[in-house]
This record gives structure tokens, C-alpha cells and sequence, in this order.
């Protein structure tokens, strides 16, 4: 269980997200919605340990995750993914993979987990040695999200992961987050700009606009208020 | 004709010494963007306290560990005091702090050692070899520069290419928050680049100074011609760091050999503006990244 409290982050004199407070249960895919400078990615960059906010207080499992390092926070199964996708494109895919479960598991176990996300994601074993930036742009989302999962984290934090992509693609990725988080203790937190597909995968949603929280609710509760939809969703 | 073979293998010796150098160049560079001016510096000091550790009776080859070890540390200690605590300002910043940490460091080691130039022994004998009846301009210290420095070599390609603490050290150079997010500590493998370094500095320092007036000073030369191989090889890459190393190494030996050593220093700075022009990003930059 993800509890957010009063969370204020300023730059500078400007504020980009004033006193949130929302939650996001596990085996649940919680959408972040909002236009942009809505303040979702802040949000994301700070439950990670990336930006240090003002006040507030963020919970996991009953662990406080603000004045931890993120490299400590990552440790503690939290998984983002952060926008742009984020693949190391000088490593090839197998050392992008390898990466992210050198601190959570021996060899064996190692390599057990990589061929794993490569049935996951058959596509990319054509392309293990291959350096991340010759990948494409889905093939690029495939690698981060393999990436994130391989670790078995508790929280996985995804920022506009249909970004850029084909909505076939979108539709497979968004398809495959949802077997994966159903029945599971894994607590998804979605930010998207592209609302009606977030709202499609997802059970619950918070709608952001300039920094504070406007509506939070079951995903389809919210996906039926047209006016909220149109003011802040735009569709 | 023998000319040629002596200068050539002159410039062999002298340009292996130059990769060390480059590779420590390179070692920061990639991790932090930072050009280290002070690591020649930081060589000459660390070959000075070889001097006194050698002067007080200590075997050569102690001293020489010890040195190697003082290097590792006096890089991590650089980079935790010095540098660090500017992560996040001007780029510039660090730069300008390691030209004050030469300025420093070469001040002080005037002020113990004293600024005339003394000698400094050699592990081996530097009279040259003879092959078949005739003696060549390369020696058995320079089978040993060349043996050191490709030991080096070898340790840190291995170490980037087979070992999970230099994936994680290449990960963190390349995309730091990334690796962060991956639960890399960052921070503890950029000190351990800073530390490398630091050995690969101290290492040059060792090789050079049997061969030069060794004195406060007898690092600078060498890290323009260190600079200038780092920048040829991309400043990015080990490899580059030795392939540039020989070029510098070859062209300023033939520079020196047929035109006169005076201008060896000018030969390396045309070697610079011409590399700079014919390939601005070094031989052996990394590929650009497809934009998707």
C-alpha cells in the first residue's frame, strides 16, 4: 500500500504539487492523470527519491521512503520507470537487464530472471547483445518495462509509458501490465497524458491539475463524469 | 634506417606511458565530464613520496605497491573533498578546482622536495638491448613501461567488460540517475572511477620519472601529451585512451627524431588541432544514439 500525506514540492518559487494526499492499494493499477505541468512526474520523481520535497510524508508498507536515498528506495522494491524511456542505450539489452538485479539476486538466479522477461518479451532475444540504442521505440518500452519487472518489485512507477508509441503497441503494453498486476501484491502507479487508455487499464485514478489533487476515485467512476473529463481530461 | 627503428621504438615506450596517463583521463572524463588537469600533478606527487619511501631503505618494489595504493586513495580522497561537494553546479566549476589542486600540489611538493630536479631509480636497466650485434634505443625498462602499462590496460578492460562491478560502473557513467533508479549506488563508483585513476596516474608518474628531470614539474609535458591522446581516442574509451597514447607517443618521437626535440611540444599540439578537425568526436567515441 502506497500512502502519500501533505506532499508539497516547490522549484524554486514555483510549486508543482501542493498538499497530496492519495493512495494506491496493491494488486490495483492506480492512473495519475492530468494536463500537462500537472505535476505527475514530480509526484513520480519524488516517491523515488529523485526530488526532495518540501513536506509530506510517503509510505510503503509502512516504510517512509522521503529522506531515503533512490538508489535505497529502488532497494526497497520500488520500481520507476521514468519518462523517455530511460534505456542505458550504451549497454547492450542483456546488461540493461543484468543491471537492474545485481543487488537482488546470485548468478543462477540471475540468469534464471533474464531468460524469463525474454519469453516475456520474445521480441528483444533476438537483440540481447545488442546496444539499447539500436532498439526501436516499442522495443525501447518493452526493455525498460522488462527492466523494471525483473527485480519483482512491490511498487512499480510508470511515466507515460505510451508515449510516442503506436496504439497497438500501447494497447499490447497496457494489456500486459494488467495480467501482470491482477492477483498480485503489486502496487502499479500509471502517469499518463493519454487518459482513456490509462482509465481503460486501470481500477482507480487520481485527476491532477496545477499541482493539487482534483478527484480521486474508482477508474470508471471517473472515466463516466464527462465534465470532469472534458475539463481536465480532454475528451 | 636504424634511425627509424630507434625513434619508432622511442616513441613506443614513451606513448604506452602516455595511454596510462590518458586512461586516467578517461577513467573521469566518462564517469563525471570532468577533465582532471591535476592528475599528473597528482602523479608527481605520489612518485615523490615513492622518492622518500625509497630514501628511508623501503624496496623498490614495496614502494612501488605502496605508491599505487597511495594513488588509489588520494583520487578517492579528491574526489570526495574537492569535487563532490560541486555535483550540480557549473560544469566548469570542478575543471577550474583541479587546475587550482596542480597549482597546489605543485607549490607544495617545491616547498618539502625543493624545485631542482633529482633522479629517481628504474625497476630495470635502462641501457638499451642488443639484438643480433646491434644495440637498440629500447631497454629493459621500456619492456617493462610496455608490460605495465598493458597489464593496466588489460586489468580495466576486464574489469568494464566482465565483471558486474564494471557494468555497474560503466551504467553509472553513462546514465547515472538511471542506474540510481536500479539500485546502483552511484556516488561509491564514482569515487571508485576517481580511484582508478588515480593508480593509472601514479603509475605513469613511476614510468616517467627514471627518464626525466624528475622535479615538481616533470608531470606537465606529460599530461598535454596524455590530454592529447585521451582527446584523439574520443576521451571516452580505454582503448582509444591506448591507441591514442601511440599515436602521440609515434608522432612526437618522429617529430623529435627528424626535426629536432624542441619541437616536439609543437609537433603534439598540430597532432591535437588536426585530430580535432579530421574527427572532432576521437576515433573511438561512442556510436550516437537512434533518436526515437
Amino acid at each position: 500500500m502506497l500512502e502519500i500525506q501533505g506532499l508539497s514540492v516547490s522549484y524554486g518559487a514555483v510549486d508543482a504539487l501542493k498538499s497530496v494526499t492519495l493512495s494506491a492499494r496493491p494488486g490495483a493499477i492506480t492512473a495519475i492523470l492530468g494536463a500537462n505541468g500537472a505535476g505527475k512526474t514530480t509526484l513520480l520523481r519524488t516517491i523515488s527519491g529523485l526530488v526532495k520535497p518540501r513536506a509530506g510524508a510517503v509510505r510503503f508498507d509502512g516504510d517512509e521512503l522521503l529522506g531515503r536515498a533512490a538508489e535505497d528506495i529502488a532497494r526497497l522494491g520500488v520500481s520507476h520507470v521514468p519518462e523517455g524511456r530511460g534505456v542505458i542505450a550504451e549497454l547492450t539489452v542483456e546488461d540493461n537487464l543484468r543491471l537492474a538485479t545485481l543487488w537482488c539476486m546470485g548468478r543462477r538466479e540471475r540468469q534464471k530472471a533474464i531468460e524469463a522477461t525474454f519469453e516475456l518479451f520474445p521480441r528483444l532475444s533476438g537483440f540481447r547483445r545488442r546496444h539499447a540504442s539500436t532498439l526501436s521505440g516499442g522495443e525501447r518500452q518493452m526493455l525498460v518495462l522488462g527492466r523494471a519487472l525483473i527485480s519483482r518489485p512491490r511498487l512499480l512507477l510508470l511515466d507515460e509509458p505510451s508515449l510516442g508509441l503506436a496504439p497497438l503497441v500501447t494497447a499490447q503494453l497496457m494489456a500486459l501490465l494488467r495480467d501482470h498486476t491482477q492477483g498480485t501484491d503489486l502496487t502499479v502507479v500509471l502517469v499518463e497524458q493519454n487518459a482513456r487508455s490509462a482509465l481503460s487499464v486501470s481500477q482507480d485514478a487520481v485527476v491532477l491539475n496545477l499541482g493539487e489533487v482534483v478527484m480521486s476515485d474508482e477508474a470508471a467512476v471517473i472515466a463516466a463524469d464527462s465534465g470532469l473529463r472534458h475539463h481536465y481530461l480532454g475528451f | 634506417m636504424s634511425l627509424f627503428v630507434n625513434v619508432t621504438l622511442n616513441g613506443l615506450a614513451n606513448g604506452m606511458i602516455f595511454a596510462a596517463l590518458a586512461l586516467a583521463l578517461v577513467l573521469i572524463f566518462r564517469a563525471t565530464r570532468i577533465v582532471n588537469f591535476a592528475q599528473g600533478a597528482m602523479g608527481m606527487m605520489t612518485t615523490f613520496i615513492a622518492s622518500s619511501l625509497l630514501g628511508r631503505g623501503v624496496g623498490y618494489w614495496w614502494a612501488f605497491l605502496a605508491v599505487l595504493v597511495i594513488g588509489f586513495v588520494l583520487g578517492a580522497l579528491v574526489e570526495r573533498v574537492l569535487i563532490r561537494p560541486l555535483q550540480g553546479k557549473s560544469e566548469l566549476n570542478p575543471v577550474i578546482v583541479t587546475i587550482g589542486l596542480l597549482v597546489v600540489l605543485e607549490g607544495l611538493a617545491g616547498t618539502i622536495y625543493g624545485n631542482s630536479s633529482r633522479g629517481f631509480p628504474a625497476a630495470y636497466s635502462q641501457s638499451g638491448l642488443t639484438v643480433g650485434h646491434t644495440k637498440i634505443a629500447f631497454s629493459h625498462f621500456d619492456v617493462f613501461i610496455l608490460v605495465a602499462v598493458l597489464v593496466l590496460m588489460t586489468g580495466t578492460l576486464v574489469l568494464f567488460r566482465a565483471t558486474s562491478l564494471g557494468l555497474r560502473m560503466r551504467a553509472s557513467a553513462f546514465a547515472g540517475e538511471i542506474s540510481r533508479l536500479l539500485g546502483v549506488r552511484v556516488g561509491v563508483l564514482l569515487t571508485l572511477g576517481w580511484a582508478l585513476a588515480g593508480v593509472a596516474g601514479s603509475l605513469s608518474g613511476l614510468l616517467v620519472a627514471p627518464t626525466s628531470s624528475f622535479g615538481p614539474y616533470f608531470m606537465d609535458l606529460v599530461l598535454v601529451y596524455a590530454f592529447t591522446a585521451a582527446v584523439i581516442g574520443g576521451l571516452e574509451s580505454p582503448v582509444g585512451a591506448l591507441i591514442g597514447g601511440l599515436i602521440t607517443g609515434l608522432s612526437i618521437s618522429y617529430v623529435g627524431g627528424y626535426l629536432g626535440s624542441g619541437l616536439q611540444p609543437l609537433g603534439a599540439l598540430v597532432l591535437l588541432m588536426v585530430a580535432l578537425m579530421a574527427r572532432p568526436e576521437g576515433i573511438f567515441a561512442r556510436p550516437p544514439a537512434r533518436r526515437v
